[in-house]
């Protein structure tokens, strides 16, 4: 983890000016001219990866943002250009808004509940001395699980017929109607959301905490009897970097690796279930056929997106301490 | 040596053979038994002529189909064929450049074209405005009641032919320890259906067929509200179980013997002989005999098969030679005997008439009567571009009608204003 803000930092600033110098044959740092004696090698390495960002990333991002000015029928043969209509048509569509809305919610509380569980889990886990690698393993275990396949499992558990869920539901006198109600179709892709995503946090946060040296936990013994006060003061701030990231990886599996899940809920029909951005983004582009609608709405997405990821670095990542 | 030489004329003249046959390719949307039908069907073909060879893939679900046809228009790569469902229609007849008309198609290549021979329901749907078929009607389904016969027994009632009907013999069969009724899909039965079986019109522009440009919905009138207000208060009072969007999830109760009546597809019959333990029958889907005029034919559900353009005039007389295959009375007979998918020629139902069929299976009658029925003004069909969307739009409301969230008066006017907006944004797309 230690390479990471520095390489990051180094991008950040200067990269017109690592442009020039590699153009003029100076180097940044003379140390590592050994490593290639060719400007041009260290290209041939990358270009096989920068090919494939270029292809499956800026490429159709370009073709997202043309399209998304376009009023275009399904196969193509006429399209007109409509300025920013397909923008407000989407910001100001009932539908639309309310699936940001959920989509902001969701993303709140499956990141919150799936980061806390999953490190209450490890610190638990970390403490288990018998039985270590049984418990371990059955907790990552569920990671090995496919997205479509958890959906299938946990829509088992909430069917409304036959669901054990639903049964238990109904003996607090709770009709769960999944697939019918708003919130209880909400609560079922929250629980099967967060369900799928503890094993990843956990993991990263038990390698996290093994990574805190005896030492300092030790120390820390002596300064305070109180284990909440050695967590918060010691064992938190050390973790910050893996929390960091797992915040990062987190958000962006609710926004867009939840589709299957969703999709698996929904059963191809979404009437009025809760889903996400990206989720309506396919609806309307690819079930709908409406072309500059769906650019508009993921072009809206993408603009989120690295809204979001700029704040976190810029304001979270300040307050990282990394060891 | 004489030998050696006749071998490679023979596998000369084989090759050459195989080498003339012109390949043709079927991107359907059908899966389970219904997608091995096709390919059996297809088989069929390959094997009672030797210059074309048919062959079919299947490419998911209907939607799956129509999105994965028109991204292969838009690069070129387009199928010869492709099955396109009936809420779909309207976007691919609206792109004119992109199919063959299958009348222009059949004509074209020489071959016998007789719009009478089809059914009366099936004539329009697919069809332009001056009936000419745009698309060939393929597998072709109607919504109709099921019920479970020992339910019927037990409650002491008759199944009911109109709404009113139902009112009146729904509580006995609560009080025998059924739920009443279920449906599915209720876009395509209570407001498609209702138009059609009640002779309701659905769009303006003469249910839009007159062209897209200010094409409007018709929903939030009066009789089209009674049938929710209908459908709601039975929901309170148990005599009808809404179970949500989903096809299967309003199937199950009446397969575990739990519902009495489920509306559901004609073509549902093959699949519900393996499922239900019980005995059923089925009757026309009802309509409401307050209405007047009522009774009438319903509207075609399923899909149509439609030629691609841009194909070499080889491969579309082998199109319209296997259009021609597909609506011979044997093939349709076949396919009706198979999938319970109703047959769309006059001459394929007096067929599966004279070999006994209906003797045996008389559900199996029921879907194609209905939509022999009389036609109305407004039972023809309608064309609504963006269909599948305010079909999404109508679910949404749907369920929010029967969780309580919203009054059905409101729902209707949503559904208006957003299926307007909808039509209005495909106008502009259609020009």
């Amino acid at each position: 983890m230690t390479d990471t803000p520095l390489s990051l930092a180094e991008a950040d600033s200067t990269l017109f000016t690592r442009l020039r110098r590699w153009w003029s044959g100076e180097t940044a740092n003379p140390v590592k001219r050994v490593q290639f004696d060719r400007p041009l090698t260290p290209w041939m390495f990358l270009l096989p990866q920068l090919a494939v960002v270029a292809i499956f990333f800026y490429w159709p991002s370009v073709q997202a943002v043309t399209s998304s000015f376009y009023l275009e029928d399904p196969f193509g043969f006429g399209a007109t250009f409509v300025g920013l209509d397909n923008y407000t048509d989407a910001l100001t569509s009932r539908g639309y808004m309310s699936t940001a809305a959920f989509t902001a919610f969701f993303c709140v509380v499956v990141t919150a509940l799936s980061l806390g569980l999953g490190l209450l889990l490890a610190v638990k886990a970390d403490k288990v001395i018998r039985g270590a690698e049984t418990y371990k393993t059955l907790l990552i275990s569920v990671y090995a699980i496919a997205p479509p396949v958890a959906g299938l499992i946990g829509m088992m558990f909430f069917d409304m017929h036959m669901g054990p869920f639903t049964q238990i539901a109904a003996w607090f006198g709770h009709d769960l109607r999944v697939g019918i109600d708003y919130w209880d179709t909400a609560s079922a892709l929250i629980v099967i959301s967060v369900w799928k995503q503890i094993p990843y946090n956990f993991i990263f946060f038990l390698s996290g905490l093994q990574s805190v040296p005896v030492s300092v936990r030790e120390a820390a013994l002596i300064d305070a009897k109180s284990g909440w006060r050695r967590f918060c003061d010691i064992t938190l701030p050390l973790l910050a970097p893996t929390a960091f990231f797992l915040l990062v990886i987190n958000i962006t599996y609710t926004m867009f690796d939840t589709f299957p899940i969703i999709d698996v809920i929904v059963k191809d029909k979404p009437a009025n279930n809760p889903m996400t951005l990206v989720y309506k983004v396919y609806l309307d582009g690819f079930k709908g056929n409406d072309i500059g609608g769906s650019s508009a709405q993921s072009v809206i997405l993408m603009v989120v997106v690295a809204l979001l990821t700029v704040l976190q670095f810029r304001f979270l990542e300040r307050r990282v301490h990394y060891g | 040596m004489i030998k050696t030489a006749s071998t490679a004329i023979a596998l000369a003249l084989t090759a050459s053979t195989a080498y003339a046959a012109t390949d043709i390719s079927w991107w359907h949307g059908m899966g389970g038994r219904n997608g091995e039908v096709i390919n059996e069907i297809a088989q069929q073909f390959n094997a009672a002529q030797d210059q074309c060879n048919l062959t079919p893939v299947s490419r998911g679900t209907y939607e799956e189909a129509l999105s994965s046809g028109i991204a292969a228009f838009r690069s070129g790569e387009q199928p010869n064929i492709l099955q396109v469902f009936d809420a779909g229609a309207a976007t691919i007849i609206a792109a004119k450049g992109a199919t063959v008309p299958a009348e222009d198609l059949i004509t074209g290549a020489g071959e016998e074209f007789d719009r009478e021979a089809f059914i009366a329901g099936v004539r329009n749907f697919y069809a332009d405005a001056d009936g000419k078929f745009i698309g060939m009607p393929f597998n072709s389904s109607a919504p109709i009641l099921y019920y479970n016969t020992e339910a019927f027994e037990a409650a002491g009632v008759e199944p009911p032919k109109t709404w009113e009907e139902f009112e009146e013999i729904a509580p006995a069969l609560r009080d025998a320890g059924y739920i009443p009724m279920t449906a599915s899909q209720l876009t395509w039965m209570m407001v498609e259906n209702f138009k059609s079986r009640n002779n309701q019109q659905f769009a303006t522009n003469n249910n839009g067929y007159d062209g897209f440009e200010g094409t409007e919905i018709l929903v939030s009138d009066d009789n089209q509200k009674m049938m929710f207000e209908k459908l709601k208060a039975w929901a309170d009072e148990d005599l009808y179980g809404f179970y949500g969007a989903g096809w299967a999830d309003n199937l199950k109760p009446f397969e575990e013997g739990e519902a009495a009546m489920w509306i559901g597809s004609s073509g549902s019959f093959g699949g519900l002989q393996q499922s239900a333990e019980f005995d059923f029958d089925a009757v026309y889907m009802p309509y409401w005999d307050s209405i007047e005029g009522a009774g009438t034919q319903s509207f075609i559900g399923g899909a149509a098969l439609f030629a691609m353009a841009g194909k070499s005039e080889e491969e579309n007389a082998c199109t319209a030679q296997f259009f021609t295959f597909l609506t011979s009375p044997e093939t349709q007979f076949f396919y009706h005997r198979s999938t319970g998918y109703v047959p769309i020629t006059e001459a394929a139902y007096e067929l599966a008439k004279s070999e006994g069929y209906y003797d045996d299976q008389p559900v199996a009658e029921v879907g194609i009567q209905q939509l022999m029925l009389e036609g109305g003004e407004w039972s023809k069909g309608y064309r609504m571009g963006f269909y599948p969307q305010i079909r999404s739009v109508m679910e949404r409301e749907f369920n929010r009608i029967f969780s309580d969230e919203v009054s059905v008066d409101e729902a209707f006017s949503i559904i208006e204003e957003e299926g307007n907006a909808l039509l209005a944004r495909f106008a502009k797309t259609a020009n």
